[in-house]
C-alpha cells in the first residue's frame, strides 16, 4: 500500500508515494532522489542519515516517513547557496574534515541544526552537537574545529 | 598539535623541501563529500531495482539437511531464490588469483555450514522487506555438529574437521608444514646460555572494521551483454577476478565501478557481495542490490581476526635478548580469505625491530567455526607487535632494566642483520625512543642518549646470518595424529644445520612462499642494488660451501632446497593439480530456468558433457589471464616484460 | 506485509490496538524494527492527536502528555526538574523524537527518564483514563499511555545520575536515581531507582529501607551500599556485564547520594 506524502525538501514543494512503514531515509533517496543523506545502520546509531526537520535534528531512517507531511525537511544536498558553499561546508573543505565522507552529510545537518540556534557555540556544545554521528575515520577533532571555524566565519561576516 | 620536524635526524638522509606535507591541503574529492554528491557505490539510482537478502546459519557448525525455500517462493515480491548449486563456480578463496591456497569457500553453502550467519541461499525481491519475510520463510533443516571455537583446541586430535578443504584445521604452507616456520640461529643452544628466561603469551580479539557504509553491491544489465557493478569494494580488481571466476564469465563482460568507498579498513576486500549480485543480476536481468545492513555488517564481516602469541625470550644479565622464540595462531575462522597471508606477513615482521641472533618461530593459521576474518590496518602486524613490546616491559622488569634503555639496547641498528635475511637499513628506534624520552621527560642515561642506528650496527654477530638450525616437525596432518606442541622445536624431526651465511629468498625454512613464476619479482627489473643473480645448478644447503654471504640466492637453488618442490607446473604436488573436477566444471552461464515453486536444493546440476563443451568455448574466448595447465586462468593478467 | 493506520484521536488509536499491532510514539525503536523486518507486528498505530504532546499543571502535579520528546522535556521549563533525564537519552537526534512514552516501554538497557519518573513516584494515566502507578505500569506494560503525573520536588531532594562508557552520548551501564526526603535532619521516606539494573526499571527496597532514618553521610549510607543490589539480577549486555554491574553499582550509589562529582 503507497500513499502520498507532501512536505518540503529544502524549500521546494515535494509530492511523494511512500510504501507503509518507508523511513524517510529511503523516501528521500529513493523516492526523491535527494542521495546525500547516507545509510549507515537503520537503527539511529550512527547519525549519517541526519537531516533537520522544522530546523531541528532527526535520524531520518527512524522516522516514519508519514510523519513528515506539511513539515520542512533540509538535508546536506540543500545546504549549498547556489555555486557559493555554505560556511561549513567550506571549514569542512578546507580544515579537512573528512576523509571518506560518508558521515559527512549528517554532521554537517548536525552542525547546522546547531549553528542556527547558537550561533557561537562552545567547544563542548559543538561535541554534544554531534555526538549523536559517529565518524569511523577517526575525524572529530577536525569536525569540531571546522565547525567552531564556520561559527567563526559566519560571526565575521 | 603542530607538527614538529627534527631535522636534526638524518638530515642527510631526505630533504626537507617538502610541499604537501605539513601544509594544509583541499583534498581534490572534498567538494562531493560536503555537498552529498560523492557517488557511494548505493548513490545510483535504478529503475525495477530489486533486493537481496540471504538466509543465514543459525548454528557454528552443522550438517544441513534440507532446504525448503518454496513458501518463500510463493510469497509476494519474491523474484528468485538462488542456492549453491545456481553459482557457476561456487567454491573460491580469495588469493586463488594468485594461486595461495586451495578454494575451500562456498558463495552458498551447500551440505555444511561452518559458522553463525553462513550464507545458504539468496532471495531476490521487489522490496527489502519481501527479502526478509521469504528468508523468515525458509525452512533448514540442520544436524547440529560439534564447533569449535577456540584456536589451540581446533589443533587438539580431537576436534571436530572445521573445513573438509584443510582436515587438519590448519592451513597448509608449502603442501609440507602445517604452519609457517622461522628458523634464524639456534635458540635451544641459546636459551641455555642465557641468564634468564622470560615468557609470555598475549591475546587480541577479533575486531570489526565497522566502515560507516556497510558493504554492499549493485549489478544492473548493460546493453552490449555487460553488467555494470557499483561496489563498496576496496579491491576493485580481486572483485572483478572473483566475480568473473564464480559467475565463470569473462571479466570483459564485468564493468566494475568502485573507488569511492565509505571506510573500509580492511573489512571491504572479501569480494563476496559483487559475484551474487552479478550472479542475480544474470538470472533476472534486472539491477539487484545486495547490501547489508548494520547487523549483518557486525555478525557476519569478516573481522581482524583474533590473535594469540607466546614469546619465549633468552635474556643476558645486561638485557641483551640473545634468542627468542614464537608460537604464533591466527584465528581464521571457518574459511581462509587473508588469514594464509597474515601468517606469513607476521612471520616476516618478526622478532620485532629488534636484532636478536637466534629467532625461531612457528605460527599457524587455524580453522575454528567462527565468522572467517579477513584484512584489517596492518593485519599480521598489530596483534603481535601489541605481544612483542607488552614482552619488551616485562623482559625489562625480569632484568631490573629501564624499559626505553632496554628497547634502545636491542633496537635495529643499520647493518643489522635481520632474521629474514635482509640486511636493517634506515633505522630509526633508538632516535624515536630518545624523542619519546625527552618528550616525556622520561631520563634516559647519557649511553642510551648517545645510541644511534647509524653507529655499531653488523658488528660481529649480529652482522651476519647464523648458522641455523633446521627441523621437519609439523608436517601436515602430524600434529593431529600424535598431539605434537605447537612450539617451534618441540619434537623429534630431523634436524639440519644450514651453514653460517646461507641465505635464500625462497625457502619454506626461512619464511618466503614459494611463488608462481610468472609472479616472481625479478631483481634486475626493479633495479635491486647488490643483486648477484648466479645460474648455478641446483645445490642442497649440505653441500653447500659455508659462509660466503650472498645477497640474493639464485631460484635454482631454493627449488633444491624446497623439500616439496613445489614450484613450477609440472611439479605441482597433488594437492594443487588433483582438484576435483566438479569444482572447477560447474555449469556455466546463467543458473538453468526453473518453475516458480521448485526448491532450489532440488535442482539437477548441468549434465557435465554440457558442462565441458562451455568451458570450452568460455576458453576460446577468454583471452585474459593465463593459460597453462594447473594455473588459474583467473590471475588477473599475465607479466608485462 | 506492513499497514500504517492514523487516527486523529488518541482513544480510536487505542482502540485499533491488538497484539500485532504497535502503537507509535517517536519511533526511535519501533522504526528499528520495522528496518530489520520485524515480523512480530503487522500494524503501526498511530494518531496526530495534539493532546498528547502537552505539558500542564493539574492540581499539585503536572502532567505530561506520553507523546513529549526529550527535547520538549529540555525546553520546559516547568519541567527543568527532568531534564538531567533527559538529557541522558541519546544524542540531540534521538532526543526530537523520543517521547515519554516510548520511555516507559523501551527495552533494557533503555529506560532512563522512567527511572528519574520512577523516583519521583509518577502515575501513569491510561488512554482508557484508568490511573495507576508507573511501578505497577512497568510491571505489566500494556495498553496505551496518555500521559504522566508527576509531582516537583523540592530542593535538591531529586539526584540523578547515568553511567555510561561513553560521552557525552552513551548506553546505560546502569542509571540511578533517587528522591531524598527528611524528616528531622534524616532521611525518611526515600525513593531510589535504577535504570538497566534488571529487565526494566526497578525501586531498589532493600536500599530504600537502609537509608530509613539515617543522616545523609558517608557512615549514614553505607548499610545502603551494602546491600545496593540486594534481590537484582544485573543483565549481561555488550556495554557491561551483569558481574560489572554489580560490582560497580555500590560505587556509583555512594556518588549519587553524596552528589560527588564522577570524574
Ligand atoms: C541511538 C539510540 C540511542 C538511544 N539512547 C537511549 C538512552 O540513552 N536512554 C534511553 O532511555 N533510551 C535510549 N534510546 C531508546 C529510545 O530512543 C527511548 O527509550 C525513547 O524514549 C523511546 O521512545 P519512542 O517514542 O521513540 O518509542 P517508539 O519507538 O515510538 O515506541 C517504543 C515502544 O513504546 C510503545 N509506545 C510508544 N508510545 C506509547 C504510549 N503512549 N503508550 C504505550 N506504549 C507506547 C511502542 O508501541 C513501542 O512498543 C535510544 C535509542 C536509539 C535509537
Ligand atoms: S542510518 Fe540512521 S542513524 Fe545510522
Ligand atoms: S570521514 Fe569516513 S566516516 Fe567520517
Amino acid at each position: 500500500m503507497k500513499s502520498p506524502v507532501t512536505f518540503w525538501l529544502n524549500g521546494s514543494e515535494t509530492a511523494v508515494f511512500v510504501d507503509a512503514g518507508a523511513n524517510l531515509l529511503d523516501v528521500l533517496r529513493r523516492g526523491c532522489g535527494d542521495l546525500s543523506p547516507k545509510y549507515g545502520c537503520g537503527q539511529g546509531g550512527c547519525g549519517a542519515c541526519t537531516v533537520l526537520i522544522d530546523g531541528e535534528p532527526h535520524v531520518s531512517c527512524l522516522v516514519l516517513a508519514e510523519t513528515v507531511a506539511g513539515r520542512s525537511v533540509e538535508t546536506t544536498g540543500g545546504l549549498s547557496n547556489g555555486p557559493d558553499p555554505h560556511p561549513l561546508q567550506r571549514a569542512f573543505m578546507e580544515g579537512f574534515a573528512a576523509q571518506c565522507g560518508y558521515c559527512t552529510p549528517g554532521m554537517l545537518m548536525a552542525a547546522k541544526a546547531l549553528l542556527d540556534r547558537n550561533p557561537s557555540p562552545s567547544r563542548p556544545e559543538v561535541e554534544e552537537a554531534i555526538s549523536g554521528n559517529l565518524c569511523r575515520c577517526t575525524g572529530y577533532e577536525p569536525i569540531v574545529d571546522a565547525i567552531l571555524e564556520a561559527a567563526r566565519q559566519r560571526g565575521a561576516a | 598539535m603542530p607538527t614538529e620536524y627534527r631535522k636534526d635526524l638524518f638530515a642527510d638522509e631526505r630533504s626537507d623541501d617538502f610541499d604537501i606535507v605539513g601544509k594544509p591541503i583541499i583534498r581534490q574529492d572534498i567538494l562531493g563529500h560536503v555537498t552529498g554528491r560523492s557517488k557511494f557505490y548505493d548513490d545510483h539510482a535504478f529503475d525495477g531495482l530489486l533486493h537481496m537478502r540471504c538466509v543465514r546459519s543459525a548454528h557454528h557448525h552443522a550438517r544441513i539437511r534440507s532446504v525448503d525455500s518454496s513458501a518463500a517462493e510463493r510469497q509476494d515480491g519474491v523474484v528468485r531464490v538462488l542456492g549453491g548449486r545456481d553459482v557457476p563456480v561456487n567454491v573460491n578463496t580469495l588469493l586463488s588469483l594468485i594461486n595461495f591456497g586451495r578454494d575451500d569457500e562456498p558463495l552458498l553453502a551447500i551440505g555444511k555450514v561452518g559458522y553463525v550467519g553462513q550464507p545458504i541461499l539468496a532471495i531476490v525481491a521487489t522490496s527489502v522487506r519481501a527479502a526478509q519475510e521469504a528468508v523468515d520463510a525458509v525452512k533448514v533443516e540442520y544436524e547440529e555438529l560439534p564447533h569449535v571455537l577456540d584456536v589451540e583446541e581446533a589443533l587438539k586430535p580431537e576436534a571436530p574437521i572445521v573445513n573438509e578443504e584443510y582436515p587438519n584445521n590448519t592451513f597448509d604452507y608449502f603442501d609440507t608444514y602445517d604452519h609457517q616456520k622461522l628458523r634464524f640461529g639456534d635458540v635451544e643452544t641459546a636459551f641455555s646460555r642465557a641468564d634468564h628466561i622470560v615468557e609470555g603469551e598475549y591475546q587480541m580479539s577479533p575486531i570489526e572494521q565497522a566502515p560507516m557504509e556497510t558493504c554492499g553491491a549493485i549489478a544492473a544489465p548493460e546493453t552490449n551483454d555487460r553488467i555494470t557493478v557499483h561496489t563498496s569494494t576496496q579491491a576493485l580488481f580481486f572483485s572483478v577476478g572473483v566475480t568473473a571466476k564464480q559467475l565463470d564469465i569473462s571479466s570483459a563482460r564485468l564493468h566494475f565501478i568502485g573507488g569511492t568507498v565509505g571506510g573500509g579498513f580492511g573489512g571491504k576486500v572479501d569480494s563476496h557481495h559483487e559475484p551474487l549480485a552479478a550472479l542475480a543480476c544474470l538470472a533476472t536481468g534486472k539491477p539487484v542490490k545486495y547490501m547489508w545492513d548494520r547487523a549483518e555488517e557486525m555478525q557476519v564481516g569478516g573481522p581482524r581476526g583474533g590473535e594469540r602469541w607466546r614469546i619465549k625470550d633468552g635474556v643476558m644479565r645486561d638485557g641483551r635478548i640473545i634468542a627468542r622464540a614464537f608460537t604464533g595462531f591466527f584465528d581464521a575462522g571457518a574459511y581462509t580469505r587473508l588469514s594464509s597471508y597474515a601468517v606469513q606477513k607476521s612471520t616476516g615482521h618478526l622478532p620485532g625491530p629488534y636484532s636478536i641472533p637466534n629467532v625461531a618461530s612457528n605460527v599457524y593459521c587455524v580453522f575454528t567455526n567462527r565468522t572467517p576474518s579477513t584484512a584489517m590496518r596492518g593485519f599480521g602486524i598489530t596483534a603481535v607487535d601489541f605481544a612483542i613490546e607488552r614482552h619488551m616491559d616485562k623482559v625489562a622488569r625480569a632484568v631490573g632494566m629501564d624499559p626505553i634503555e632496554l628497547r634502545i639496547l636491542n633496537a635495529y641498528r643499520d647493518g643489522d642483520m635481520k632474521a629474514h635475511r635482509r640486511e636493517a637499513k634506515n633505522c630509526a628506534l633508538i632516535e624515536s625512543c630518545q624523542a619519546v624520552a625527552q618528550k616525556t621527560g622520561w631520563s634516559l642515561s647519557a649511553d642510551a642518549m648517545r645510541a644511534s642506528s647509524k653507529v655499531g650496527g653488523g658488528e660481529g654477530a649480529l652482522g651476519v646470518i647464523p648458522e641455523t638450525v633446521t627441523d621437519d616437525e609439523g608436517r601436515i596432518g602430524e600434529r593431529r595424529r600424535s598431539g605434537l606442541a605447537p612450539e617451534p622445536l618441540s619434537g623429534q624431526g630431523t634436524r639440519r644445520l644450514l651453514p653460517e651465511g646461507y641465505s635464500s629468498n625462497n625457502s619454506s625454512a626461512f619464511g618466503n612462499a614459494p611463488q608462481r613464476e610468472d609472479m616472481e619479482a625479478e631483481i634486475e627489473r626493479l633495479g635491486f642494488k647488490g643483486a648477484t643473480v648466479v645460474s648455478s645448478t641446483p645445490q642442497g644447503p649440505a653441500d653447500q660451501t659455508a659462509s660466503s654471504a650472498r645477497p640474493i640466492e639464485p631460484r635454482e637453488t631454493a627449488h633444491a632446497v624446497h623439500p616439496a618442490g613445489a614450484r613450477g607446473g609440472p611439479s605441482l604436488p597433488a594437492a594443487y593439480t588433483q582438484r576435483p573436477a566438479s569444482t572447477i566444471n560447474q555449469p556455466i552461464a546463467q543458473p538453468p530456468e526453473r518453475a516458480p515453486g521448485t526448491p532450489v536444493v532440488q535442482q539437477p546440476a548441468t549434465p557435465p558433457a554440457a558442462a565441458e563443451a562451455e568451458n570450452e568455448s568460455a576458453a576460446t574466448h577468454f583471452q585474459r589471464g593465463v593459460r597453462r595447465p594447473g594455473v588459474s586462468r583467473f590471475i588477473s593478467g599475465s607479466r608485462r616484460r | 506485509m506492513l499497514e500504517v493506520q492514523t487516527y486523529p484521536t488518541v482513544g480510536e488509536a487505542a482502540s485499533a490496538m491488538d497484539d500485532r499491532a504497535r502503537f507509535l510514539g517517536g519511533g526511535t525503536l519501533i522504526m528499528n524494527r520495522v528496518n530489520y523486518g520485524d515480523r512480530r507486528f503487522t500494524r503501526i498505530v498511530r494518531t496526530t492527536d495534539a493532546s498528547l504532546s502537552e505539558i500542564r499543571a493539574q492540581g499539585d502535579r503536572l502532567e505530561v502528555g506520553a507523546g513529549v520528546k526529550m527535547a520538549e522535556i529540555l525546553a520546559s521549563r516547568d519541567l527543568d526538574f527532568l531534564s538531567p533525564a533527559a538529557r541522558a537519552v541519546g544524542g540531540p537526534a534521538i532526543r526530537n523524537m523520543a517521547s515519554v512514552g516510548g520511555n516507559l516501554m523501551a527495552p533494557h538497557p533503555y529506560g532512563d527518564l522512567a527511572v528519574a519518573l520512577l523516583a519521583l513516584d509518577a502515575d501513569v494515566r491510561m488512554v482508557s483514563g484508568e490511573e495507576m502507578s508507573l511501578e505497577d505500569f512497568l510491571a505489566r506494560r500494556n495498553g496505551v499511555v496518555r500521559s504522566l503525573l508527576v509531582r516537583r520536588p523540592q530542593g535538591d531532594e531529586f539526584r540523578f545520575r547515568k553511567v555510561s562508557r561513553v560521552k557525552p552520548k552513551g548506553i546505560s551501564v546502569m542509571s540511578m536515581a533517587a528522591h531524598l526526603t527528611r524528616s528531622a535532619g534524616r532521611l525518611s521516606g526515600v525513593r531510589i531507582a535504577y535504570g538497566a539494573m534488571a529487565r526494566t526499571p526497578v525501586r531498589v527496597r532493600a536500599v530504600e529501607n537502609a537509608l530509613e532514618g539515617v543522616s545523609l553521610d558517608l557512615a549514614g549510607i553505607s548499610a545502603a551500599l551494602s546491600v545496593a543490589t540486594e534481590g537484582l539480577d544485573p543483565p549481561d549486555d555488550p556495554i557491561a556485564s551483569g558481574w560489572y554491574r554489580r560490582e560497580v553499582a555500590p560505587v556509583h550509589l555512594r556518588r549519587l547520594l553524596l552528589g560527588e562529582d564522577a570524574r
